[in-house]
């Protein structure tokens, strides 16, 4: 910090105005409450294609593509608004998947010819892409072939991975190296069974069988997919972070409305002081969280060297704040906050989802340690 | 280049060039960091005496008040951007204390201009010293149920009664002080006068109280019929209570922002308190529980200099709106984490009161740790600062307490 200035963590005028409207358009389009009747509808995707395209038509799915692949060319601080605003209203539809993990890996890695072939589309709402990296008990190999490779295993929890249209999948290519490979969930050897998380977000086991793939599948360096999988991890920590700020900030601003109007004992129980220091104290840790979140993201934008240990932090602390702040959400609603009538349960189960997603916090901190030498 | 980023570049190139080598990292910079001054003073560093003299030859000890009282004429802007340079060097500011960073600028707003020329440029020159006469024995978290008594006698006022917690009464020279003009006020904020002390006045007794750390950096201090100007009162009579939540203001978020230090520095001591118990002089930090701590302590500095920077962006004025509170809350949190796991790992050795057996740097760590656990409670409570936040910021109704 001493010698240059540290970026900027205030929002610009017409970065203000996108909050504005984002947060106008999600609390009417895509309530919370939504995530019941997605539920109980069993909803064959678990989430809305029409509001995703309305958000495409908005520009907001290409905000941070490049102009030359169709999208607008900002920045991921500016992403950032948009992700903030989805996790207010705790929006099932594939931000993470397609926006943070797919098309961070083909920005960060991605010729020309695989940003050009599936760019226009993300920005457009017409393709969805998933990465899958998570595995137990049948790693996913890739063997030489004589025109490419191919690929045998199994991934699971590949978030989104039942709706995407293109897949990235690492794979042990030899020597101890991983290599990503893009695929596609309709060509012969690939089954996608699809996994219902308390969250109501979903994800997929991924079985690969005999998947040829040719070379050009490749993202990124041969052998080097272990470094640019963390590189789009690291983005998808700040991504999911500000959706969990966004989260914290609604549980938090819904609770304080009940304990204002909720009484007993003939007055609001928000008068209560034993309920007033916890609210305060979730209240401070949403500002400070605010604050690593937003310096992460700058630090995606323009200081690359930043970036290891600002995205950690903003995934840790991110992470326990909104847990915290769910966790009173539901305490402080009393009886109806346990009810599923009540939309403040779906945060807690969203807030543990996130929590454990892209690294734990105590995962991070062990991170912050070593990036700190100690 | 902006007007700002030029001046950077001066106050940048002026620090660096004048504070004296030996100062450098010695210091956060906060506002109760360095030089206080004062008649009673008896400093004897060469190098803090002529960073004194540099500081007030350029008017940079003041450097936002006005010239004519012995400030630098710059704007608040300017005033920040001297100081975050001295921070970064970790030098003090050339002039420190309670007559800069909270009694001058509320007699700036509320004082008049007599008194201004009369307090201002000794207080920026570092030669009269300033304490605060606020809390009393039973004026603490409640402190507008103070009652030291003021009584109008023909051209001057009476004082009778006691303060305590006056911090370095025993060395400053004036006091600025509540006192009660009032006792029949409706409701107990209404009653409440400013007014100005001379500690060489006949009938005050300063003690120094204890604390356990051995430490004395309070006093208590008896009024007995003392006799003071009614031209030391600052603004109306009984209307003091305004000024009085106004330099509250201005202690929570210069607390605050005085914990502060440098960032990182309060994960580096850790770290370095860790390698040097635990023998590891690199590597991971041999007890993973303990080295998670530290990590969390260090996340928490980073967060909390992010919004400090965050606030002070963005605020178009210069009054510290209730955002100071959290700025306490947190500063003073932050303190504590770090001094309790500074003393976790240096084990049995963080045991010493004095004599062999301890190294000084542990005796005095040890002292320090015992002093933190003051700054939650100094400078308004936390809990106080949390019924504010409670009521201010998110609008809460008031309940009883």
């Amino acid at each position: 910090m001493s010698g240059h200035r540290a970026p900027s963590l205030l929002l610009n005028d017409e970065q203000r105005m996108l909050k504005k409207t984002a947060q106008e358009f999600i609390r009417e389009k895509a309530p919370a409450a939504r995530l019941r009747v997605l539920r109980d509808s069993k909803d064959e995707l678990g989430f809305s294609r029409a509001v995703w395209n309305e958000m495409a038509e908005l520009g907001w799915l290409g905000l941070q593509i490049p102009e030359q692949y169709g999208g607008l060319g900002l920045g991921f601080f500016d992403l950032c608004i948009v992700l903030e605003q989805s996790g207010r209203e705790l929006m099932p539809e594939p931000f993470i998947s397609t926006l943070l993990l797919g098309t961070q890996a083909l920005l960060l890695g991605g010729t020309n010819e695989q940003k050009q072939a599936l760019l226009p589309g993300v920005a457009a709402g017409e393709r969805l892409l998933a990465i899958g990296y998570e595995e137990a008990g049948a790693p996913v190999v890739a063997k030489r072939t004589t025109d490419g490779f191919e690929l045998n295993g199994q991934k699971l929890q590949v978030l989104d991975g039942h709706a995407a249209d293109r897949i990235i999948v690492s794979a042990a290519t030899g020597g101890g190296g991983a290599s990503l490979f893009l695929i596609d969930p309709s060509q012969a050897g690939v089954s996608t069974t699809r996994q219902h998380r308390i969250d109501g977000l979903s994800s997929a086991i991924l079985s690969l069988d005999g998947v040829a793939v040719r070379n050009d599948a490749i993202v990124g360096e041969m052998g080097k997919g272990a470094s640019l999988l963390e590189a789009v991890l690291e983005r998808a920590c700040a991504g999911a972070s500000a959706q969990m700020l966004g989260a914290s900030e609604q549980a938090f601003a819904d609770t304080i409305e009940y304990i204002k109007e909720r009484e007993q004992f003939g007055v609001p129980i928000g008068s209560f002081q034993a309920l007033q220091h916890r609210a305060v104290a979730v209240f401070t840790e949403i500002a400070l969280t605010r604050s690593v979140v937003l310096a992460a993201a700058r630090a995606i934008d323009g200081a690359p060297d930043d970036v290891p240990r600002l995205t950690s932090l903003a995934k840790a602390m991110a992470s326990e704040t909104f847990l915290h702040a769910a966790k009173e959400a539901i305490q402080m609603h009393g009886g109806i906050g346990v009810t599923d009538e009540h939309d403040i349960g779906f945060y807690l189960k969203r807030a543990h989802a996130a929590y454990m997603s892209f690294g734990k916090p105590s995962q991070h901190r062990q991170r912050w340690a070593e990036l700190h030498d100690y | 280049m902006s007007e700002l980023d030029s001046f950077r570049e001066e106050a940048r190139a002026w620090v660096r060039e004048n504070a004296p080598k030996s100062l450098w990292g010695t210091s956060g910079s906060g506002p109760f960091e360095g030089y206080w001054g004062g008649s009673k003073c008896e400093e004897t560093d060469p190098d803090l005496l002529r960073w004194r003299d540099l500081g007030i030859e350029k008017q940079w000890t003041a450097p936002s008040w006005p010239i004519e009282y012995g400030g630098g004429g710059l704007s608040r802007e300017q005033e920040d951007i001297i100081h975050a340079e001295m921070k970064a060097i970790g030098v003090p500011r050339p002039v420190a204390g309670q007559g800069l960073a909270m009694f001058g600028p509320v007699l700036l707003e509320y004082g008049n201009d007599a008194q201004r020329a009369q307090h201002l440029p000794g207080i920026a020159r570092g030669e009269v010293r300033w304490c605060q006469g606020y809390s009393e024995p039973n004026a603490g978290s409640d402190l507008a149920n103070l009652q030291l008594k003021a009584e109008r006698d023909g051209d001057a006022y009476v004082l009778n009664g006691q303060k305590t917690w006056t911090s370095h009464a025993d060395l400053s020279d004036w006091i600025y002080c509540l006192t009660r003009t009032n006792p029949n006020a409706p409701k107990k904020q209404m009653g409440i006068s400013v007014i100005l002390a001379d500690l060489s006045t006949p009938g005050i007794t300063v003690r120094r109280i204890d604390l356990i750390s051995g430490y004395s950096p309070f006093c208590e201090t008896f009024f007995d019929n003392v006799r003071v100007p009614v031209a030391n009162l600052v603004g109306k009579e009984n209307e003091g209570w305004t000024i009085a939540k106004a330099i509250l203001g201005h202690e929570r978020s210069s607390i605050g922002r005085s914990i502060a230090r440098q960032p990182g520095s309060a994960q580096r001591e850790v770290v370095a308190r860790a390698r040097k118990h635990f023998s590891a002089e690199e590597g991971a930090i041999p007890d993973p529980l303990i080295r998670d701590e530290i990590a969390s302590l260090g996340m928490l500095e980073e967060a909390f200099h992010l919004t400090l920077a965050r606030i002070q962006e963005s605020a178009a004025t210069g009054t510290p709106g209730p955002e100071g509170s959290i700025t306490k809350i947190v500063g003073s949190e932050l303190k504590q984490m770090r001094f309790e796991l500074g003393m976790k790992v240096a084990g049995i050795q963080g045991l010493g009161w004095e004599g062999p057996g301890f190294d000084e740097d542990d005796l005095q760590y040890t002292r320090d740790w015992l002093r933190s656990r003051a700054t939650t409670i100094e400078g308004g409570s936390s809990e106080i600062q949390k019924n504010i936040v409670s009521k201010r910021v998110l609008g809460l109704p008031e309940g009883k307490k």
